[in-house]
């Protein structure tokens, strides 16, 4: 141990000069007869328990309701649809900010601002060319903007015009270009505002729809429970091994569809493993021809792509970040792919 | 009324009035108010870790205000599974132990964070993962035999100096006296230091800085309350109790030392070479002189000497049982602190002793007095170097 200015103080050399003398004590025959096993290296029932692999996760069930990274996985807001005389699809989305604590971890409170009481906030989902109208509501304590990626006007960017608490304000956009996009609050302090919770997931899909698959949606995020501005927690949507304690049922044979975004704080870059398959990578989703066919796939703050995969296994397969920290500490999932018929 | 009854009645008016008017605070919801709606403030200390095969566990003590829930555990940077006994929510000033099946490796370094339901962390480091000695034979024997090259065999081979004492005139004795003084005092501050520095790690309520200062001062008064009046017929039998109080204070530092000394073992700091015992028999020989010389020209048996080193010396093998088995900051604040107080308070005694031989206006601070003093400081802080 040393002291601030890394010195190492006298007490600990008496320490260390102990365990020297200790050293060689043990040493001495003296004591063999009495000596007995006490070699740590070698595995006792004690030791095979705790290389066990269900260890290395959180314990208990998140008991808080409304967070349930299942339902979200596959749950798209499309929005009220009405169609203007020229053809036109409106889509109207209703879209609060509220200051809520969610359960973030089994039995860890943490102070969230969302997007509509959740985090991720709602998965906007809307075709390239449609008017998307977003009426926005600031119901929270500090001001909060929305912040759409995408192609729009200056006005409608959610930076510069504030809403602050108790005001609204109506987005209002065409979707474009199609391809998978996110939307977060602008706020400042920006960092603050996106980790506390506020983004989601917006999908402008292509004119001429995407093969049919089953799709989900994941966003990568986490949690600086304790405000030291670095995560104690990474999940995919929200919950720190919610899909490792409860996998998702995946059909061998059928195509898988991942809406993957990042919005990860803190930290610069995360990623996506996945096992015993590849996936084709469509880069922001703004593609129709796959960029790229890997297992591996890094992603920046803020980049997001779609993944195309289909087993041809049965069996568990993992899904995690290849930051074996990020893993370790709640970015982990895993597919149970089963027999059946697939539905896409 | 009768004049006693009065005084009485006088003195605990005022508790009784305090009494009222802690009820009506808490009765009231007064405190409530004052708190408002600011957040629990959060406070768990790693009292002890310990490792066995596959294993680590935890104690820790709430010291806060509040009660805090324990909800997961992490592991160098991966969640964990764990259990918590009695419970995960710990209440003020209450304890938990958690134990966490981990593969930890020999001789890394692990950290241990526990997060609780606010999403606060308290992180606790294990420096050097080594297996926590279990009771045993070889626990009792490991640490007896280094209770005696760090304790007993030092302080031995300083009682050797005895003879040659012997034969020193009396302006040499009180140098040597003086000397003497200078390596309590050396040993007093270093005392106090680990004390405050031990103290750090306790739980913020327990007050680790007061409880340095009340072992301090109590082990001093008590001690000038109980010992003084041997110590003050002067004479033979004064010189003694002199002696014996002096290995009691060096006894007690001692206990501290091991205590220090046992822990950083279980807790398995960094091993270093071996040659360092050589630094510590020059470092501790010297308590040995400091205890013979106030009875040099005095005719103690040989059992006398050998209960004097036994006094100053075996405490390390003690110190270094507990502290191997049951290290807790507390116990290693209150025996350095008292340790401490009982150094100072021989210091003071060795200075009267000195004082009282004199001659009416012979000078106490000669050269070879207070040349003394500053080598039994210059000697700690060399043969301390010896050590480094």
């Amino acid at each position: 141990m040393t002291d601030s200015e890394g010195n190492i103080t006298r007490r600990d050399l008496l320490r260390r000069g102990a365990i020297g003398v200790a050293g060689i004590a043990a040493a001495t025959q003296t004591l063999r007869a009495a000596e007995h096993k006490l070699d740590p290296g070698l595995p006792t029932g004690a030791a095979r328990s705790a290389h066990d692999p269900r260890n290395a996760a959180t314990q208990g069930q998140v008991s808080d309701a409304s967070i349930d990274p299942h339902a979200f996985l596959e749950q798209f807001d499309y929005g009220e649809v009405t169609r203007r005389p020229d053809g036109t699809v409106v889509r109207e989305f209703h879209i609060t900010a509220v200051d809520r604590e969610i359960e973030v971890a089994p039995g860890v409170y943490y102070p969230a601002w969302t997007y509509n009481g959740q985090v991720p906030g709602p998965t906007l989902r809307a075709t390239e060319g449609d008017l998307v109208r977003v009426h926005f509501r600031n119901g929270g304590s500090h001001a909060h903007t929305i912040h759409f990626h995408g192609i729009h006007a200056g006005r409608m960017d959610g930076v510069f015009e504030v809403v602050s608490p108790g005001e609204s304000f109506l987005y209002e956009f065409e979707a474009q270009p199609f391809g998978l996009h996110l939307y977060h609050c602008h706020a400042i302090p920006l960092k603050k505002h996106i980790a506390k919770g506020l983004y989601g997931t917006f999908i402008i899909d292509p004119r001429t729809p995407r093969p049919p698959a089953r799709e989900m949606v994941m966003v990568l995020n986490g949690f600086d429970t304790n405000f030291d501005g670095s995560n104690e927690i990474y999940a995919v949507n929200t919950v720190p091994f919610a899909y490792t304690q409860r996998p998702i049922q995946v059909r061998k044979g059928e195509r898988q569809r991942i809406y993957l975004v990042n919005i990860l704080e803190f930290d610069l870059i995360n990623s996506i493993h996945l096992h015993g398959g590849m996936f084709h990578v469509y880069r922001t989703g703004t593609s129709i021809e796959p960029h790229e066919f890997t297992d591996n796939l890094m992603l920046c703050q803020g980049e997001r792509h779609i993944l195309e995969f289909t087993f041809e296994h049965t069996g568990r397969f993992m899904f995690h970040a290849h930051q074996s920290e990020f893993a370790e500490l709640g970015w982990m999932g895993v597919l149970n792919v089963v027999d059946g018929s697939p539905i896409a | 009324m009768s004049a006693t009854r009065r005084t009485w009645i006088l003195g605990g008016l005022p508790l009784v009035l305090m009494g009222v008017l802690a009820a009506l605070v808490i009765g009231t919801g007064v405190l409530d108010f004052i708190r408002g709606s600011a957040p629990p403030v959060e406070d768990l200390t790693f009292q002890r870790v310990s490792l066995t095969p596959g294993r680590i566990t935890a104690d820790v003590v709430n010291g806060g205000r509040d009660p805090v829930t324990v909800a997961q555990v992490m592991v160098d940077d991966a969640f964990w599974s764990f259990t918590v006994t009695p419970s995960p929510t710990i209440n003020r000033l209450g304890r938990a132990t958690i134990e966490i099946p981990y593969p930890w490796v020999e001789d890394e370094s692990h950290e241990i964070v526990l997060l609780t339901s606010t999403g606060v962390t308290f992180a606790h480091e294990i420096a050097v993962a080594r297996e926590t000695p279990v009771v045993s034979a070889k626990f009792f024997g490991v640490f007896a035999l280094i209770g005696l090259y760090v304790g007993v065999i030092p302080v031995a081979i300083g009682l050797l100096w005895f003879p040659f004492l012997r034969r020193l005139e009396r302006r040499w004795i009180h140098s040597a006296l003086a000397l003497t003084a200078g390596l309590l005092i050396f040993l007093g501050a270093d005392a106090i230091h680990e004390a405050l520095e031990a103290g750090e790690q306790l739980a913020g309520a327990y007050q680790g800085t007061l409880v340095v200062i009340v072992g301090f001062l109590g082990a001093l008064l008590l001690l000038h309350t109980v010992a003084g009046t041997r110590v003050q017929g002067g004479g033979a039998s004064g010189r003694r109790a002199v002696a014996w109080m002096i290995a009691f204070g060096i006894g007690l530092h001692n206990l501290g030392e091991g205590l220090a000394i046992g822990a950083a073992y279980a807790l398995g700091e960094a091993a270093l070479g071996a040659f360092l015992i050589v630094g510590f028999m020059l470092h501790n020989s010297t308590e040995g002189l400091g205890i013979v010389a106030p009875i040099a020209h005095d005719r103690p048996r040989l059992r006398m000497l050998a209960g004097l080193g036994l006094l100053a010396g075996a405490p390390t093998i003690l110190g270094a049982w507990i502290g191997g088995l049951a290290y807790s900051p507390m116990l290693a604040v209150l025996f350095l602190s008292i340790g401490a107080g009982a150094i100072a308070q021989v210091v003071m005694v060795l200075y009267r002793v000195v004082a009282r031989e004199l001659e009416t206006g012979e000078p106490l601070w000669t050269p070879l007095t207070a040349g003394g003093l500053v080598a039994g400081l210059v000697v700690m802080y060399g043969t301390g170097l010896l050590v480094a």
